[in-house]
Parts: C-alpha cells; structure tokens; sequence
C-alpha cells in the first residue's frame, strides 16, 4: 500500500518542490510578463536598431552600411523640420496641459453641487478614443464647413474664411489645442487626485498661521503636491513626444511638412515611402531624448520623495 | 491676551443645527474646556472661534473686537490640532517658524522666538529632522511650538491629545497644565475626555446636541450637576440613576422602588416638597455607596446582589443589581465579597441627586 502511494503522488511532489523553491517560483511568475515584454518590445526595438544600420527598403533587404543611414537622416531639412516641431509641440502643449490641469483641479477639489458628475464629465476628452474626437477637431477645422469660422464670422470677428488646418502656423496652433484639450483632463484628475491626499487642516493651519490663499498655494499645496506633478509631467511628455494619431488624423503632417513630428515623418518614410531603415533610424532618434527625460524626472521624483 | 466672548452663537449646516445659542464668557488667562460626545457642536464652536467656520448668527468677541468677519490670520490665536497638521516638507524648525515668516518677522527675531519655544518643549534636538521622523508626543510638541512662537492673544486646542497612547496623553495633559502656568495665555480646549476637562479646565463647558447643559469649574459639575446628562458625563465609573417616586410618611419624604426604600435628608426634601407623588430619578455616584455598617442610618440602606467583581487595586469596583436597576459602588480594597453574594449597601445621604424623570434638570 505504501509503496502504491508513494508512485502514485511522486510527480507532483516534484512539481511542489520546485515551486517551493522561491527561484524557480520567480522564474514561473515572471514568465507571462518576459514573454511579452520580448515579444512586444525587446524584439522590435532590437529589430529597429537592426534595421537602421541597414540600407533595407520594402522589398530589398539591404546590407550593413553602418551610421551612413543617421548620417542622411541628420542631413535631412525635414527631419530636423520635424524634431524642431516634436520639441516645440511637446514644451508648449506640456506648458498648457499642466497650468490648466492645475487650475481645474484646483477648481474641482472644491466643495459644490454635483462634484461627483463634473468630475466623471471632465474625463470625457480623454476617453473617447483619439481618432475619433480627432475627426470632429477636423471637420470643425474644415475651409468650407468649420463650425469655429461660422461663429466668428456670426459674431462679426472675421469677414473672411480662416483655413485652420492649411497655413502652416495655424496648423501648428491647432495640433497644440487638440492635444491639449485631449490631455488636460488626464492631468486634471491626476492632480486633483494628488490634491485630495493633502490633508484639509494643512491649510487651515496655514491660515491661522498668516499665509493668504496665495501663500497657502505656494507653501503648503505646491511643494506637496510636486511628487505627483513630475509623474504626470512624465508621462505626459512622453506620450506627446511620441504623439502620431492626432497630427496623422489633422494634418498628415502638412502643410508643407509644418506639423511633422518625429513620428508621423517616420511612418512617412518607413512605411508610405517604404524606406524602412530610414523610418528606423528616424525612430530611433527619439529615444536618447525620451531616455534623458525619464532619467532626469525619475531622479528628481527620488530626490522629492526622500527628502 | 484677552478675554474671548460669545454670544448667541449658532451654527446651521444645510439640515443640521449644529451650535444652539451658545453665549459663554472665557476671562483673560482663563483656561476652559468643551466638553460633550461627539457631534455636540464643541468643535465647531472652537472653529468659529477660530475662523475655520463661518457663524450662523451671534458674535465673538476676542479682546474688545468683533471678529465674525475677520479671516483666521488676523484674530491673533493659534491653533493645535488632533492630528498635528505639521507642514511634511518642512523642518521642525520651518514648521514653527512659518506662522513667523507669514507675518514677516525678523530673521533674528524668528530664531530667537523658534530657540526659546523648542526649550520650554524640550525639543532643541529635532530642530532638523521632519514631522514624519517624529514620534506621536514629538509631534504633538511641535504642534504646541508652533502655537507658542507666535504668542498669540488665545490658544485654542482641539482634541490634541486624542492621537496618543494613554500613558503619554496623562504625561502630556501634565505638560499643557504647566505650560499654560508659564504663559498664561487664554485657552479654549475642545476633548471629549471627561478626565481630560476635568484636571485641564479653569472651568468647563459641557455641551450636548448643540446646547450648553452646565458651565462651572470642575467641582462644581461634579457636585453640582444641573442635570442628568451631566451627571452621568462628568466622573468615572458614572453616576448610578434609578427611577423612584416619591412618597410621604410623617414628616419624612421616601424615595421609593422595587428595590430601594430612601429616607430624603431634610434639606433635600424641602427642595423636593412640589414633587411628592411624582416620579423622578435619583443619582448617586459609585464613590458615594459603602458597604452598610452599624452607624448607617436604616432609611440610607439598601440591599444588593453583587453580579461582578472589578479589581482596580487602589479600589474594588461592585457591579450590583438592586432590584431592578444596575449600580456601581467604590469600596476599599479590603472588602472581601464574592460573586452572588448579597451585600448591605449604604449610601452617603448629603450626595443625594434627584433629577426630573421627564426634562431631566436637577432638583
């Protein structure tokens, strides 16, 4: 009988063995995780470096040149068109999301009617999927039947037709204000999140103490609520740098090349053109960029959380 | 410093009255304590006071002006709270200077003010170190430090100590007592600690579902109680209540239960003449029952089943049934009793309370 046992239950034994070895059990759990996280982008951003020091075309697959492919990038007026314009769309619209993310958790962290339903409302922009809120930006910015031309010439400001989308400085300012009407929610609610863990009776305490709604702000709201801050400003700057449906939708990166960022010119070359290791190398770019922010934002986050 | 004055204090919230014409007078130097359970409008009358509430109707007077529309930071007082409120970020040195900086002081004078206030709290040492690197009673320190720097007219508490273990909260209470001996600055005190109140008040206020019920120094509540609420609020273990009527044989009055036969002490009694015939309460605390002996008068005894048996050490507590009603009695460590036992108990009759049975008010 023993022995009958023992055969029977000698497998799983084993098996609870080696999970009970707490090696082996990490190895087990972290498997899901590294099984995607290689599959979806260790492989291609291995395969994206691979490509970029290639001279691969749809079609060709090319030999190893090197750098020659980042040399013609660098040399290339679009691309540094189109770095010049990801920099500047990131700083102005990270500038805009943020003061008026601020200012409407600030608003929102107030005591009024129908606080829970505003709250839940204010996300919207957020959560409807981008290319479609992005299609109504469009046709509000249409030559011919822009909503935004009919009520200023109804309202007298203009007599002729703007075209938002086909001048080129409008178009820069239009990508900004759709981006940041789009992003300033998510800001909003993180920061009124990050508002809410500040305990009331700080402030009442900074009251009795002297300090005015300004100095409340500046002393007590500010410096607490700047850990949360970095993170959202974070993720924020990394999503805008990297932004492509919005500027894909609205301009296609025109007029004349004026809204191409980083990657909208990279999908241009790469997959509409077909020049694949150029695509790559234009990708590629923006990852020291990106890299340096979060290094430095991280830091900063560590520094503000250990003091 | 300065007197504090209310009158005819109220406070609505949308469908709650929450403060009912509270009118009290705090003397200069005074130290009073609010008193009362939770939700019985001691906190939100401290807020208004300090300007963290607005007021419904009434007026408060801190010194000889009218404050009901002056923001917090002009009516000179300085506050502690229940759970600190330390600014995190800061130093326990900027944590007490802050109120300093704000009304724009001298760095000089800062130091100087932050230096004397860390030394009368002992907490020279932590000058650097961060609210969460404290201790609870570090913290409390702190909290107090940034009260006194600014040497404002009035302090005002709100259950400060009600975050601490109960060892420190008794060594700290000590502390607030002194402290309040050296500076002398007018105080309102907010707890719902009886004992707290009790050792901490000049005098004190006890307040319940938005009225005041009795305001005097704490003996006064204590044998004096105005009516049953107080009674039953002030002391530990509480007041015993049982419900008797009143009865008249002779020239004699008789409190009267199923349980209890009490002859009523003259003086009491001539008090109580409108009220023969009619039922009320009677109050007698723990501490003034003893077990009977030969010199107790019949008509102050009664008998008792002794149902438990609490051990303090410095006395015994009785739960006891007597007749229907439940009563606690203080009796020396040497009683030797046991569970189910039958005792004699007999009571003190000079601290006889008797309470209306409907409004409850002393007779």
């Amino acid at each position: 009988m023993a022995t009958t046992t023992e055969a029977a239950t000698g497998t799983p034994r084993t098996r609870t063995r080696l999970l009970e070895d707490e090696r082996w059990l990490a190895f087990f759990l972290l498997m899901p995780t590294i099984v995607l996280l290689a599959l979806f982008i260790a492989y291609p951003f291995m395969k994206g470096i691979l490509l970029s020091v290639t001279n691969t075309r749809v079609g060709v697959p090319g030999e190893f040149v090197g750098l020659a492919i980042f040399e013609k990038v660098w040399n290339d007026g679009i691309f540094r068109e189109a770095a010049w314009n990801t920099i500047y769309y990131t700083a102005v619209t990270t500038v805009f999301k943020l003061a008026l993310g601020l200012w409407l958790a600030l608003l929102l962290n107030r005591h009024f009617r129908g606080k829970a339903f505003i709250r839940a409302f204010i996300l919207l922009p957020f959560i409807i999927p981008t290319v479609l809120s992005t299609f109504a930006w469009k046709w509000m910015f249409d030559p011919t039947f822009s909503v935004l031309n009919w009520l200023l010439r109804e309202i007298g400001v203009i007599d002729q037709r703007i075209n938002w989308l086909g001048d080129p400085d409008l178009a820069m300012g239009c990508i900004i204000a759709v981006n940041v009407w789009r992003g300033v929610p998510f800001f909003a609610i993180t920061l009124l999140a990050g508002l809410q863990t500040i305990s009331p009776e700080l402030h009442e305490a900074a009251a009795i103490d002297g300090a005015n709604a300004r100095q409340r702000f500046l002393y007590v709201t500010w410096p607490l609520l700047l850990p949360v801050t970095m993170v959202v400003v974070l993720f924020s700057v990394i999503q805008t740098f990297a932004d492509f449906q919005l500027v894909y939708v609205l301009t296609e990166g025109g007029p004349a090349n004026a809204t191409h960022l980083f990657a909208t010119y990279a999908y241009q070359i790469g997959v509409r053109t077909g020049l694949l290791s150029e695509g790559a190398a234009i990708s590629l770019a923006m990852f020291p960029v990106l890299f340096l922010v979060v290094i430095f934002q991280l830091l900063y986050i560590r520094r503000v959380e250990t003091r | 410093m300065a007197r504090v004055l209310l009158r005819d204090l109220n406070k609505h919230y949308e469908t709650f009255h929450a403060v009912k014409d509270v009118s009290l007078e705090i003397q200069d130097r005074e130290f009073v304590v609010l008193v009362g359970p939770s939700g019985c409008g001691k906190t939100t009358t401290l807020r208004m006071i300090a300007g963290l509430e607005a007021i419904t109707s009434g007026e408060i007077l801190i010194g000889d002006t009218v404050v009901n529309e002056l923001p917090p930071m002009d009516r000179d007082i300085a506050m502690v709270f229940q759970n600190y409120a330390l600014y995190p970020h800061m130093s326990v040195r900027d944590n007490m200077a802050f109120g300093l900086k704000m009304r724009k002081f001298e760095r000089e004078e800062i130091a100087r003010r932050v230096k004397i206030a860390a030394d009368i709290l002992g907490i020279e040492s932590l000058l650097h170190r961060k609210p969460r690197q404290l201790s609870g009673g570090q913290r409390q320190r702190v909290a107090l430090g940034r009260a006194i720097v600014r040497n404002p007219q009035v302090f005002l508490f709100d259950e400060p100590l009600s975050n601490l273990d109960a060892k420190l909260r008794v060594q700290m209470r000590v502390e607030l007592k002194k402290l309040h001996e050296r500076l002398g600055t007018t105080a309102v005190y907010v707890t719902h600690d009886q004992v707290e109140a009790m050792t901490l008040g000049d005098r004190v206020v006890v307040m319940k579902d938005g009225w005041v019920q009795q305001v005097g120094d704490p003996l006064e509540l204590y044998n004096a109680p105005a009516n049953k609420f107080v009674a039953g609020f002030i002391g530990s273990p509480g007041m015993n209540f049982a419900a008797v009527s009143f009865q008249r044989e002779g020239d004699t009055l008789l409190a009267v239960n199923h349980g209890l036969r009490i002859t009523v002490p003259a003086p009491i009694a001539a008090r109580l003449n409108g009220h023969a015939g009619r039922d009320a309460t009677l109050g007698i605390r723990p501490e003034d029952l003893h077990l009977a002996g030969p010199d107790d008068d019949e008509g102050h005894c009664f008998e008792a089943l002794v149902e438990v048996i609490e051990r303090l050490g410095s006395e015994i507590l009785l739960d006891v049934k007597v007749g229907p009603a439940s009563m606690v009695a203080s009796v020396p460590p040497t009683v030797r009793t046991r569970m189910r036992d039958t005792i004699r108990l007999a009571l003190d009759p000079e601290r006889l309370h008797f309470f209306d049975a409907e409004t409850e008010v002393a007779l």
